[in-house]
């Protein structure tokens, strides 16, 4: 019971991982400029298909094919934010949402075109299928690598953004815009870049998970859901509140899965409407 | 006389900073009153206290005899208690009748009416189309507002607050980067107000001030330094040294 | 000209705003005189009737208050499988069942808006999209209900008004669903030249300003949001009577945000824009997906980028700026 237990909680925590990977760059582009970017989870997609390419048709390691994942993720990014993005700042969020949802159906409409509407299959290197044990607790030994990048990639970021320059600089445009303007930083720049490794993690994020949730068309819907939730329950900007609404957000669900298979996506719904009746601006963000 | 507003040791706090520190005040009927200190004395953050924008961290505010505190800023309106806004928030799209329509038809109970149809409230529209006048919009008051020079938004800000037909009227800065031409019109209207709405009015220039005020409160660093008529204020050696003395030096 | 001076009276301007004018005739007119140009097509006009009542359901929300909502569709959803589950109950006279789908629909768009009155902006959109999303899966899981992935169906519609047979041709159907969308039509049109309606309009506009004229928000949000998922719920009515069947698509995503792209492609806040976009969008679907129904996707994402980049206001907002271009 103590080790089903303990093996769900890791099961959780590793999908919350993902789930922190695809939604962080999501929270620092609206925290940043408020910007709606639906298509966020089809970015993941992208990955996800980049692994799939790099690793079966490639014949790349699986190691050498995440950080591809990423670069094209982020290259992605890039282009859509210089030529399509920028336009819309100014605008409203109802256009940022509605357009970007039209990416989003692009995106999958353009995925079942060239890989159909199944799910993508990928062999995972030996050393990530097998299970590993701790006393007691058995683990599966990809979802240990998943917590161990996580936890990897989380303290970079973190440091990045407390120690390095660029990091100074997101935190004061988040924190207050025009006032970063007025000290001669050029935000706009300073968003593409971000927006650009946001979209590299989501990518990443992407990659990881087709091991883990699977692969296909509507990936970019399904899961936009759950990033979605992950942000607005963190509150926009903030990488502390991304993290624990994501890591809970996974607990929960592999949990309810568990416990209340019958209930389904049902429960996390409900708590989350539950959580932004009683803080509508999230669990770690400000009042505006 | 029992005020018709008033205040008991009202306090806000934003973070560590005490911005409202136990304010006492009160306002008769009819009253001219102006609250007046230097930039982040925390004037706006006191009407803001007053109208219920703002929740205050201890304290109390009374109006025509009934506390309010816990009112939300709509109720508060309904009974009396109306104001404008330093920094103008219209409505872009509706044209100035619109808007004063709206706040018009709040009051008589229109507005609860969903079955009603606007053609069939000519005494609403005609109320509104006059105190749209009354300010000089007649020209205008069929152009979005956001299309009307910054002056005339400023009046349309006063017309709003008072198609509420208020007891109390709250002006934060009435006149503050507003043109001769609607100087003038917006002064006439303020001291056109009928004499038993009590005014209370934030403003910088002091030759405004000590031509409409009948008493005068000033605020520093979030507390009442003095208050008295424009005579005494005028005369005070600490308000000149702390206030008014940065004019004129 | 005593009309032309009277007319250019600000007074009367604001009075005439819910008058009804002749281009409004016309356009109902043509709607109608489609029963006998396109004799072929009736259940699909039907379709566009239907889909234009749940985008005026919408337009009261975003085009009226500002109030935009991801999961529509919920209250859409929740109307068809009340009307089905009614039929299925074995009260088959469609009026009474098109009142009690808005009745059940309103009733928890009532209870919903408590929450939406609290959100703003991309929290508001969340969350919509959250409750569509929760019905979704609700309805999924509770077969005993809503049959699931199955759907319901198998149960029968009565004449309308104990008169007209539900026919193969889609004749009633399309007549049915004319006449109803009129009348909600009509209705609404009152309702959005009511001062209430104005009001809703200065909540749009500065919702923070509202207060401060003596309005309480809540009410407002509390009023509107019910009355447009009575609206909602007499669409997804109209659909499950029609069809006779109701499946589990009635509260997917893609129809929370195939109705938001009609309304913003027809244009918001004004009614007709709501129509137009349905029909526009209906009937594209029909062309578009019938030459490759994999790709729809694809076209409905098109549409969406180009109506946000180029098309602003949607149709009835190009048609406005058009005479302009003119001058
Ligand atoms: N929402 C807020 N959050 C934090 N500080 C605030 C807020 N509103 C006002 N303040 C601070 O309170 C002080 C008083 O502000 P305000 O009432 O606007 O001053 P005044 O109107 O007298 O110029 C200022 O120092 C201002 O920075
Ligand atoms: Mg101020």
């Amino acid at each position: 019971m103590i080790a089903e237990l303990a093996e769900l909680g890791f099961n959780g925590l590793a999908y919350g991982i993902v789930l922190f990977f695809m939604a962080c760059g999501l929270s620092i582009t609206m925290g940043l400029m408020g910007f709606a970017n639906l298509a966020h989870g089809a970015t993941a997609m992208l990955g996800g298909y980049v692994l799939v390419v790099a690793m079966r048709d490639l014949g790349l390691p699986f190691l050498a094919s995440l950080p591809a994942a990423f670069a094209v993720a982020a290259i992605a990014g890039a282009l859509f934010e210089m030529t399509i993005c920028r336009r819309l700042h100014a605008a409203g969020e109802l256009d940022q949402v509605l357009l970007t949802i039209g990416v989003v159906f692009m995106a999958i409409a353009s995925a079942t075109f060239g890989f159909g509407a199944g799910q993508q299959a990928i062999v995972m290197p030996g050393y990530l299928t097998g299970r590993v044990a701790f006393g007691p607790i058995e683990v599966s030994a990809y979802r240990l690598f998943l917590l161990a990048l996580g936890a990897a990639i989380t303290i970079g970021l973190v440091t990045a953004l407390e120690r390095s320059r660029l990091g100074v600089r997101i935190r004061a445009a988040v924190d207050n815009r025009a006032m970063t303007t007025a000290c001669g930083i050029d935000v706009g720049r300073l968003f593409t870049v971000v927006f650009a490794l946001g979209s590299g993690l989501g990518g990443l994020g992407g990659a990881l998970s087709v091991n883990l949730v699977g692969l296909d068309p509507s990936f970019p819907l399904k899961y936009l859901v759950f990033i979605m939730i992950v942000v607005t329950v963190g509150g926009f900007g903030s990488m502390t509140g991304t993290l624990v609404a994501a890591l809970l957000l996974g607990l929960a669900d592999v949990a309810c899965k568990y416990f209340l298979p019958e209930a389904g996506a049902f429960a996390i719904f409900a708590v989350t409407a539950v959580v932004l009746y009683w803080r509508p601006q999230g669990l770690f963000g400000r009042l505006a | 006389m029992t005020a018709v507003l008033a205040t008991r040791d009202l306090r806000r706090s934003f973070g560590a900073l005490e911005v409202t520190a136990g304010v006492d005040l009160a306002l008769l009927p009819g009253a001219r009153h102006a609250l007046i200190g230097p930039n982040g004395a925390g004037k706006s953050t006191l009407i803001n206290l007053l109208t219920g924008a703002l929740r205050p961290s201890a304290g109390r505010v009374v109006l025509a005899g009934q506390d309010v505190t816990d009112l939300p800023v709509a109720a508060r309106v309904a009974r009396g208690l109306s104001r404008t806004f330093q920094i103008n928030t219209l409505f872009p799209r509706l044209t100035p009748l619109e808007a004063v329509l709206v706040a018009v038809c709040r009051r008589t109970g229109a507005l609860a009416r969903p079955l009603r149809r606007l053609a069939g409230c000519t005494a609403e529209i005609d109320e509104a189309h006059d105190l749209v006048a009354r300010f000089g919009l007649e020209a205008v008051c069929d152009r979005p507002t956001g299309e009307l020079a910054y002056g005339q938004q400023r009046l349309l800000e006063i017309a709003l607050a008072l198609a509420a037909r208020p007891r109390v009227l709250l002006l934060d800065e009435p006149a503050a980067g507003v043109p001769a031409r609607e100087s003038a019109i917006l002064m006439s209207a303020i001291a056109g107000l009928p004499r038993d709405v009590a005014v209370l009015f934030i403003e910088h220039d002091m030759e405004l001030v000590f031509r409409f005020a009948e008493r005068i409160t000033v605020l520093v660093a979030g507390r009442i330094l003095r208050e008295g008529t424009p005579d005494e204020i005028a005369g005070d050696p600490e308000v000149r040294r702390v206030y008014l003395g940065e004019d004129d030096e | 000209m005593t009309l032309a001076i009277s007319m250019a009276e600000p007074r009367s301007r604001i009075a005439a705003r819910g008058r009804w004018r002749w281009p409004e005739t016309v356009f109902w007119l043509a709607l109608a005189a489609c029963y006998v140009i396109f004799p072929g097509h009736l259940q699909l006009l039907a379709q566009v009737m239907i889909a234009g009542l749940f985008a005026l359901s919408l337009d009261l929300l975003l085009g009226f208050c500002g109030i935009a909502s991801m999961g529509h569709a919920a209250f859409f959803g929740i109307g068809a499988y009340a009307a089905a589950r009614l039929a299925l109950a074995g009260w088959s006279e469609p009026l009474t069942g098109l009142v009690f789908a808005g009745a059940v629909a309103g009733l928890c768009g009532f209870a919903c808006s408590f929450l939406i009155g609290r959100l703003r902006s991309i929290a508001l959109l969340m969350v919509t999209m959250a409750i569509g999303l929760l019905l979704h899966e609700a309805a999924n899981r509770l077969t005993w209900l809503t049959g699931g992935d199955d759907g319901l169906s198998g149960y029968d519609v009565a004449p309308v008004l104990g008169l007209f047979r539900f026919d193969l041709y889609g004749r009633t159907a399309f007549l049915y669903c004319l006449g109803v969308g009129f009348l909600v039509f009509l209705a609404l049109r009152r309702f959005v030249h009511s001062p209430f309606g104005l009001g809703l309009e200065a909540l749009r506009e500065n919702e923070r300003r509202v207060p401060a004229l003596g309005i309480a928000v809540q009410r407002q949000v509390a009023v509107v949001f019910t009355l447009s998922a009575v609206v909602a719920g007499i669409a997804g009515g109209l659909l499950a009577q029609v069809t006779q069947s109701v499946a589990l698509e009635v509260l997917s995503f893609e129809r929370s945000a195939g109705v938001l792209i009609m309304l913003v492609l027809g244009g918001a806040g004004h009614l007709y824009g709501a129509l137009i976009g349905a029909a526009v969008f209906i009937v594209a679907r029909d062309v578009l997906s019938g030459l490759d129904p994999v790709y729809w996707y694809f076209w409905l994402g098109l549409i969406l980028a180009a109506v946000v980049l180029i098309g602003r206001g949607g149709l009835l907002g190009l048609a406005r700026r058009l005479p302009g271009r003119f001058r």
